[in-house]
This record gives structure tokens, C-alpha cells and sequence, in this order.
């Protein structure tokens, strides 16, 4: 079970994607960040703590639930139906920039869902993608805006992320075989 | 929300791929319908109040017996999950032509709906098509039997206002031999841990309340003293056959609440009633729309809950079929 990244590697990825994001979008307006439950939720607000350690600004940020939006879930559940919850997006995303968090990049499907659902929500100017860790084989044309690192994996492994505020250690592995 | 009830809720699947009453849900179950009805409840603030998760599936409501709130609040939830939906309300359907229950249902289902959302005069009716229909049947109130969603929404809006079920004190109060809402609400809080306390006039009792795991009591007074939650139940005059009670303004002298009534209750009680409510003789307009009411919160969680019903068990219909295929 090799770790391929740990709490020091993992903090130095989200300190340079909050410095990437602040290059690209020329500063912090009009900019919200929305985490993807579970893990890209404290991914999304220590990205927040990051930029406002930079910049000095706080960027609003909100949770998404994709579960009612999954493409699987009345075809061929995987295991146990999953459970469902809250989505808080406690500002108007119309017209902002959403930066979309995420911590694991595979398939593109749950991607796919989050658009989705944050358009329910309105219209935002634009949604960028950020996520901790891309590890290929895509089945939708989605692309990352921000990755924190590119993993090279087979079908038959699984990519782990693990942190602090939800597993009491910050770190990603590879399980399985390549 | 606890963080210990999501997790505890994140390793209960339901067990039936029906709803049929509370009895056989376990705490668990009835947890995971609740904090499932969380994440339902905040799609109902969106300004986009719809998510497509039952895109193509077919629910058909049954109502045979007359119905505003719980027909609307299920056609409002299917239509938030996107759900195709029609209701067939007995007195327009050929039921009137004399065509039997099971009849009108083979019918229904020759056309592939999913689920069948039902309301029936007769105790134990939704039970029946349980055991001969492909569609998962989810039971809006069958007789005297049970109204399962009702007991989930009032646990909700009880939950939602206190936190907890355990440990509370509920004050059940009303026409008790008549309502299915009084017995999927005692099993439910029951299995909760919550004391429940059930009164009303001695003619208007089941026989062997005693063992139906609640105190029962004809005094108003002591039922509410020190009471969590207060929750009165409708006169139902279209289900009396019989002189039960003397008069409606006697009922309202010895059981109505009142507010000096309500003042022997906690002083952060909250008073539910699952409508349609008879002002002036259950309840007095002043405690219904008084500050401690909380029946119309009641009406708007019903929505939630209901989408995490049919959310839930649409899952578990799958499983089925693939059990099968």
C-alpha cells in the first residue's frame, strides 16, 4: 500500500494551486469555492484558509451533495445506496467564478453530476476544476484547471485520500496491484 | 445533526422494499429516512426545487379516501425527484363502477408504474397488494392501522426542535381508537426511546392500551404535565359509527387543548397536530396558531420526508431486480 503523498507534500500542492488560482483569475472577485462531499469539503476550505493567508480575502465556500445527481444510482447501484446529504451553497453562485473541488479525478461522472447540480443553483460566469489528485481514465471529456498531482494508475487499483478533518491523517495511497 | 447519527445512518440500508407501516423499522432504518430527509429538506429552499434522481420512473397515487395534504405532499415530493406522476382519486375512478381493490390495481400495473403510493379505507389494504404486486407500495394511511410517513415527518419536525427522540416526553391527546396516526407514531417513538404518554376519553380508547407500550391517562392535565411535544388528534366524526363522545363542546371542555392547558407543558414544548385540525374542539385557535405550534412546519417537512422515502426505496427496488436478473 505505497503512500504517494504525505501531509507535507499535500499542503505544499494546495499552497501552490491557491497561488495558481490567484495568477489565473488576476485575484480573488467574484471568485466562491464549492467542495464536493465528502473530501473535496475541507479540501475546498483549506484552499479557502490558503488564499486568505495570500491574499487576505476571505472567498466564500459551500458544500455540493452529487448523490441525487449520480448517473448509476437508478441503473446499477454499487454496493449500498448512498447516503444522502446536505448541500449548503449559502451565497448566489450567479455570475461568480465557482471554483470546484474535488479529491480524487477518475471517471469524470461525479464532475459530470456536480455541473449539474451547481447549475440548479444558477449561472455562474465559470466553473473551474480543482483536484488533489488525477489519476486517468476518463470516460467523459472533463479536464482538470488545477491538479495537485498527476497519478499514473491501472483499473484494477484504487486511490485513497485521507484527511486530517475526516480521517485523523492526511495522506493518499494506492491500494492494489498495477 | 450529530455526527453519530450520520454515521450511524451511513450503515442502515432499508430492509423492505415496501412501506407498508413503522412496525419491523428498525432505529436504524427510521434514522437513515431521517437524516436522508435532511439533505431532501434543503432542495425545497432552492429556487430550482428539483433534482432528477427518479428521471423515468412511474409512481401512481391511489387515494380512496379523500386526502388534501398527504396526496399533495407526495405529488410535491415525486415531482422534486422527477418522478412521472398521476393520481387516481377513487371517486372518479371505476372503483365507483364497482370494480374490487385488486382488480383496479392489476390495472394499474399492466401499465409498469414503479411505485404505488396508496390511501384505503380497510386496515391492512396496501398489505394485501404487497404481496401480490411487482411495485413497491408505499402505505399514505390504510383504516385504523397505520400512516407510516406521517410518524416519520412528525419524528423529523420533533427532531429537528429538540435534537433527540429519547428521553422526551410526548403527550398524545385525542380521538385514540380512530387513529393510525397515534399507532405508527407510538411504535416509532417507541423504538426511539421517547415516553409516550396517550389520552383521551375512555370510550375513544383502544381495549388493551396498556400493553401498547404507553401510559394511558383520560386527564388532560396530567398527560401534558412536564410534556417535551403535545400532540392532538383529530375528532373523527367520519369514522364514528357509534356514540362516543356526548357532545362536541363537552369534548372540547374535559379534552380540548386550551391555552391554560398548554402551560402545564414544558416551557419550550412544541404542539403538533396532523390536520385536517377541527378548531374549538380538539384544539383552541389560540394554542394552534399560538407561538408554540409548530403544525405548519409539520406540513412542509412532510415534503422532505416523503423524498427520502420514495428516494430509498426506489434504491432498494433495484436491488430486487438485480437480485433477480
Amino acid at each position: 500500500m505505497p503512500q504517494v503523498m504525505d501531509a507535507d507534500r499535500m499542503s505544499r500542492a494546495l499552497t501552490r494551486i491557491a497561488h495558481e488560482i490567484l495568477e489565473r483569475n488576476c485575484g480573488l472577485d467574484e471568485l466562491a469555492l464549492v467542495g464536493i462531499r465528502t473530501r473535496g469539503v475541507p479540501l475546498a476550505r483549506r484552499l479557502a484558509r490558503a488564499l486568505r493567508e495570500i491574499n487576505g480575502d476571505d472567498v466564500p465556500t459551500g458544500a455540493l451533495d452529487i448523490t441525487l445527481y449520480r448517473d448509476d444510482l437508478m441503473r446499477h447501484a454499487v454496493g449500498p445506496q448512498p447516503v444522502v446529504r446536505r448541500t449548503e451553497i449559502a451565497f448566489s453562485i450567479d455570475d461568480r467564478k465557482i471554483l470546484l473541488v474535488d479529491d480524487v479525478l477518475y471517471t469524470g461522472r461525479t464532475i459530470r453530476a456536480a455541473l449539474d447540480a451547481l447549475i440548479d443553483f444558477g449561472r455562474p460566469r465559470g466553473i473551474q476544476l480543482v483536484v488533489l489528485v488525477d489519476r486517468g481514465h476518463r470516460e467523459l471529456p472533463i479536464k482538470a484547471d488545477y491538479v495537485g498531482k498527476n497519478l499514473p494508475t491501472s483499473l484494477s487499483q484504487s486511490v485513497q485520500v485521507r484527511l486530517q478533518e475526516i480521517d485523523g491523517v492526511d495522506e493518499v495511497v494506492i491500494e492494489g496491484e498495477p | 445533526m450529530t455526527t453519530q447519527a450520520t454515521e450511524a445512518a451511513a450503515a442502515a440500508t432499508l430492509t423492505s422494499r415496501h412501506l407498508l407501516g413503522i412496525a419491523g423499522m428498525t432505529a436504524d432504518e427510521i434514522g437513515l429516512v431521517l437524516d436522508t430527509a435532511i439533505a431532501m429538506k434543503e432542495i425545497g429552499g432552492r429556487a430550482i426545487k428539483k433534482v432528477p434522481t427518479l428521471r423515468g420512473r412511474t409512481i401512481v397515487n391511489l387515494f380512496f379516501e379523500p386526502s388534501t395534504r398527504t396526496r399533495t405532499s407526495f405529488e410535491i415530493a415525486e415531482k422534486r425527484l422527477s418522478a412521472d406522476t398521476l393520481s387516481i382519486a377513487a371517486a372518479t375512478s371505476s372503483v365507483t363502477k364497482g370494480e374490487s381493490l385488486l382488480d383496479t390495481v392489476r390495472n394499474i400495473e399492466a401499465m409498469s408504474p414503479d411505485m404505488i403510493v396508496m390511501r384505503h379505507a380497510s386496515s391492512g389494504a396496501p398489505h394485501l397488494l404487497a404481496r401480490t404486486c411487482r411495485s413497491a407500495i408505499v402505505n399514505a394511511g390504510d383504516g385504523m392501522h397505520e400512516h407510516p410517513t406521517q410518524a416519520l415527518l412528525d419524528a423529523f419536525t420533533i427532531r429537528e426542535h429538540k435534537g433527540r427522540l429519547a428521553g422526551l416526553k410526548v403527550a398524545i391527546i385525542g380521538d385514540l381508537l380512530h387513529s393510525r396516526v397515534l399507532r405508527s407514531n407510538v411504535i416509532l417513538l417507541n423504538t426511539m426511546g421517547a415516553e409516550v404518554w396517550a389520552c383521551g376519553p375512555s370510550t375513544l380508547m383502544p381495549p388493551g392500551i396498556g400493553g401498547f407500550g404507553v401510559r394511558a391517562t383520560t386527564s388532560v392535565d396530567e398527560a401534558v404535565e412536564g410534556a417535551d411535544v403535545v400532540m392532538m388528534l383529530r375528532i373523527q366524526h367520519e369514522r364514528m359509527h357509534g356514540h362516543f363522545i356526548p357532545s362536541v363542546r363537552e369534548y372540547f371542555t374535559l379534552f380540548g387543548l386550551t391555552p391554560e392547558r398548554a402551560r402545564r407543558a414544558r416551557s419550550d414544548v412544541i404542539i403538533m397536530h396532523p390536520g385536517p385540525m377541527n378548531r374549538g374542539v380538539e384544539i383552541d385557535s389560540e394554542v394552534a396558531d399560538g407561538p408554540y405550534s409548530v403544525i405548519l412546519e409539520q406540513v412542509s417537512n412532510g415534503v422532505a420526508v416523503r423524498m427520502a422515502v420514495l428516494y430509498l426505496l426506489a434504491g432498494r427496488d433495484i436491488d430486487v431486480e438485480r437480485g433477480e436478473g
